[in-house]
């Protein structure tokens, strides 16, 4: 575990100071461009997925989906990140005592 | 962008502004530092992740893949993959901070989708700079106090799901997509991306349906022909900045 912490923070430290010192033009290649812009969307989207609806190897729909819920309320809402965080937690909670 | 002084009200406009959004934000660190230690990190670790990699997404990606029961090198990978994003911002912000040396070196550590979003719509270079870092340098701040208190609090709660820790990181996955969700592009690839992750749960092991996921990005940017310019997180983007 602590190989992964090291490598991945030193790795990620790397690629901002690569940001700031590569000349602009190495992404001016519209695909790279794309994909880029589109790594992110696709990671997080798979995150929110597999946090919310997996358990292991098997996929399971519990109270988490209520906080996520909540979450998307929360945001629609335009709701500080604070609230949509706690908030889903706190709904999810409430719903395993219920 | 012009090297214009900034007039002493516009200063503290600037600085009232990205100090909110460092509050904000840092309090978001005690979210991570409980999550950290309940996905099975120590104290230590999680501090770690806070001071060197800090970059919020690649910290919950990582301990949330190791929380899936992933191996450590899938999170890292998944981490890493995410730190790309902060590569683009750096490319944007290089010729608006306009620094080199040792202040480029510093200024890398605190270059993330906060500070970004807080310096690039400025008008002069010393706006950018005065608004980068003042954000840049109270996020990392706040939040690595926060991370600490987190851990420390994370670990005498014991199981996450008492207090609904778990669905706290899909929400906090969410709260970091949304503002990508205004383009119906980004919407199709979220959609598909979470079907190939949900797919890929029972067939191959945890950390692997993440990966495979980014597979669509990769697809999808190489089929489309869209040119579009690089996404940027605007203010009203950031902890701290919504009405």
């Amino acid at each position: 575990m602590w190989t992964a912490v090291l490598l991945a923070g030193v790795g990620c430290y790397l690629l901002k100071l690569a940001g700031l010192s590569l000349p602009e033009r190495v992404l001016a290649h519209p695909t790279v461009e794309r994909v880029a812009d589109l790594i992110p969307v696709a990671l997080l989207a798979a995150l929110v997925a597999v946090q919310v609806f997996s358990s292991g190897p098997e996929l399971r729909v519990d109270a988490r989906v209520l906080g996520l819920g909540f979450a998307v309320v929360a945001l629609l809402l335009r709701m500080p990140f604070l609230v949509v965080v706690v908030g889903a937690a706190v709904v999810a909670a409430g719903a395993r005592l219920v | 962008m012009s090297d214009a002084a900034l007039s002493p009200a516009e200063r503290s406009a600037i600085v009232r502004d990205s100090l909110a959004v460092g509050v904000a934000t840092g309090a978001y660190g005690f979210g991570f530092g409980a999550v950290s230690v309940a996905s099975g990190l120590s104290i230590a670790q999680t501090c770690v992740l806070s001071l060197l990699m800090f970059t919020g997404a690649s910290q919950f990606a990582l301990v949330g893949v190791v929380a899936a029961g992933g191996a450590p090198v899938s999170g890292a990978a998944t981490a890493l993959l995410l730190g790309t994003r902060n590569t683009l911002y750096g490319l944007r912000m290089a010729p608006l901070l306009r620094w080199r040396g040792w202040r480029r070196v510093a200024a890398a550590h605190v270059l993330i989708d906060e500070s970004t979003a807080m310096g690039v719509t400025r008008e002069t270079t010393e706006g950018t700079r005065l608004g980068f870092l003042t954000t840049g340098v109270s996020v990392f701040v706040l939040w690595n106090l926060a991370t600490a208190v987190g851990a420390v609090a994370g670990d005498a709660v014991g199981d996450p799901r008492t207090f609904g820790l778990d669905a706290a990181v899909g929400a906090a996955f969410l709260a970091l997509l949304w503002p990508r969700l205004r383009d119906r592009r980004n919407v199709l690839v979220a959609v598909l991306a979470a079907a190939v992750a949900l797919a890929a749960v029972p067939v191959t092991p945890a950390g692997v349906p993440v990966l495979a996921a980014g597979g669509v990005a990769l697809l999808v940017g190489i089929l489309g022909k869209r040119h579009d310019p690089t996404e940027i997180p605007g203010r009203d983007d950031v902890a701290g900045r919504h009405p």
